[in-house]
């Protein structure tokens, strides 16, 4: 009997995943003990990370994709498709024209989604760069903005990469100097909670960031409409701010299926922050940003957290019992501008030290995103 | 388990979540919510003890009362 991982997702997670299993478990597939499907509604993969650089012209949006057949190890099986149902009772998934994929081993990968018509007027009046159409319109908004009021609002929590908006105005305070524009544009940042970012260090970083280079800063800001017609951004705390150009980082929700499949009320599968196995069903793993875990929505999270699911599902695959575990671990690097940035590591529990922004760090993080696509073959 | 006079018309489970997620729980249900609701916010987050109270004096809702429970607080919370 060939035992089947399922893998829904060929983000991040699940293709350092596949790409894993198939050097871990390279026997059992040669032997057609075990085989690897991987899932995805695509035929690319998307590298996300890339869109921060789109609005200012410095990565296009076609720069974030490749083939996924390119990166995926020629073991795993790879199916462009899309799940529709998840039943956990009877292993199966309904794939998007009904027909039935059976597993004995399951990981979700699935990634969070933007749902910006959660905030009225949100989808009329502002802009993003968390998606390749947002981050082109806001390119060729940007393109032609030489004054005026740029208002950059988190709208909600959580949201994949909680670094990338504080990373975004520092950029463009940057852009508008080296263009000869920042006295003409203000720039402002909102925040949710009472500081600028969710991990007090990396906030007080940002927040002395900001009074450096003039960046206003607005806490307590919950986003509850936008006026696009009169340009006005309102809070739920009762303010206002008038923009003339919004870039707003949309709500971000889970999946439907998650809740439908019973594995969680809210859409992010509920696992055990270690294990990563989902505490709602037997054999099923979450990992990367569907997960709910208590740390970032970051790529970083989703590649370590691919290396302990891959361990594990090993174990299972040859009756062992499975010891590896996910401690938190979670790298971010943050632009401090267009030619310089930090970087924080930490694990669960800790609490992360901003270093001195340097060039040598802005070069690692360009090259580390060059080198993404060694990362995502499992070579690195 | 303490005891409190309030009768929650809204229960939110944050416990085992932390900074902000339990802040944010709670600023997600007053967003639905109507003015009047009292929700409870069961947090064993230590820093919501600071940040909730601070949010609902800038947003303008009542904190009705903090009661320790085992291993976790709730927090009893009216919209305005
Ligand atoms: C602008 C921006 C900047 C970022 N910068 C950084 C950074 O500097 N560092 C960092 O570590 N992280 C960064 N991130 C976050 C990072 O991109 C995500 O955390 C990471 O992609 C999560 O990986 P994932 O595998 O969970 O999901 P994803 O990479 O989003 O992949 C999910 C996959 O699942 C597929 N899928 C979803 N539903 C289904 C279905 N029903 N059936 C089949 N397939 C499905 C999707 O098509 C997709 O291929 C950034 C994100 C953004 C938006």
């Amino acid at each position: 009997m060939t035992e089947t991982i399922a893998i829904v997702g060929g983000g991040t997670g699940g293709t350092v995943l596949a790409n894993r299993l198939a050097d871990e478990l390279k026997p059992e597939l040669e032997s057609g003990d075990v085989e690897v499907i991987l899932v995805s509604d695509g035929e690319d993969h998307v590298y996300k990370p890339t869109f921060l650089y789109v609005p200012f012209g410095k990565k296009t949006v076609d720069d974030a994709k490749r083939p996924l057949a390119d990166l995926v190890d020629r073991r795993i099986d790879i199916r462009n498709d899309r799940v529709e149902a998840i039943d956990t009772d009877d292993k199966r998934l309904t794939l998007r024209d009904g027909r039935p994929l059976r597993y004995d081993y399951l990981t979700l990968g699935l990634g969070a989604q933007l749902v910006p018509d959660e905030l009225d007027g949100l989808a009329e009046g502002g802009h993003h760069f968390y998606g390749p159409e947002g981050a082109q319109r806001l390119r060729d908004e940007l393109a032609d903005f030489t004054e005026g009021h740029l208002v950059l609002s988190v709208i909600g929590t959580p949201h994949m990469c909680p670094a990338a908006p504080v990373e975004f105005v520092l950029m463009a305070d940057a852009w508008f100097r080296e263009r000869g524009l920042r006295e003409d544009v203000e720039i402002t940042y909102t925040y949710p909670i009472q500081r600028a970012h969710a991990i007090q260090n990396i906030a007080d970083w940002a927040s002395a960031a900001f009074e450096e280079r003039d960046i206003n800063l607005e806490t307590f800001f919950n986003a509850d409409e936008v006026d696009p017609d009169e340009g006005v951004l309102h809070s739920m705390e009762g303010k206002e701010l008038d923009y003339d150009l919004l870039v707003g980082i949309p709500p971000h929700h889970g999946s439907d299926l998650v809740v439908d499949a019973g594995l969680s009320e809210d859409g992010w599968v509920d696992v055990d922050k270690h294990t990563l196995e989902a505490t709602e069903a037997e054999d099923v793993y979450a990992l990367g940003d569907i997960a709910d875990v208590p740390t970032s929505k970051a790529g970083s999270v989703a590649h370590y957290e691919a290396g302990v699911v891959a361990d594990r599902l090993a174990s299972h695959v040859r009756g062992e019992t499975p010891t590896a575990t996910y401690q938190g671990k979670t790298i971010c690097f943050i632009e401090a501008g267009m030619d310089e940035a930090t970087f924080v590591d930490f694990e669960y529990g800790t609490q992360p030290t901003v270093r001195k922004p340097s060039k040598p760090v802005h070069w690692a993080k360009l090259g580390y995103n060059e080198s993404y696509w060694l990362t995502a073959r499992g070579l690195l | 388990m303490s005891e409190t006079e309030y009768d929650p018309d809204v229960t939110i489970d944050a416990r085992g979540s932390t900074c902000p997620g339990p802040l944010m729980d709670l600023i997600g249900k007053v967003k639905e919510a109507d003015p009047g609701t009292v929700i409870e916010l069961q947090t064993s987050d230590s820093g919501s003890k600071g940040d909730v109270p601070e949010w609902l004096d800038e947003a303008g809702h009542d904190l009705l009362e903090v009661v320790e429970q085992d291993d976790y607080w709730s927090m009893y919370v009216e919209t305005n």
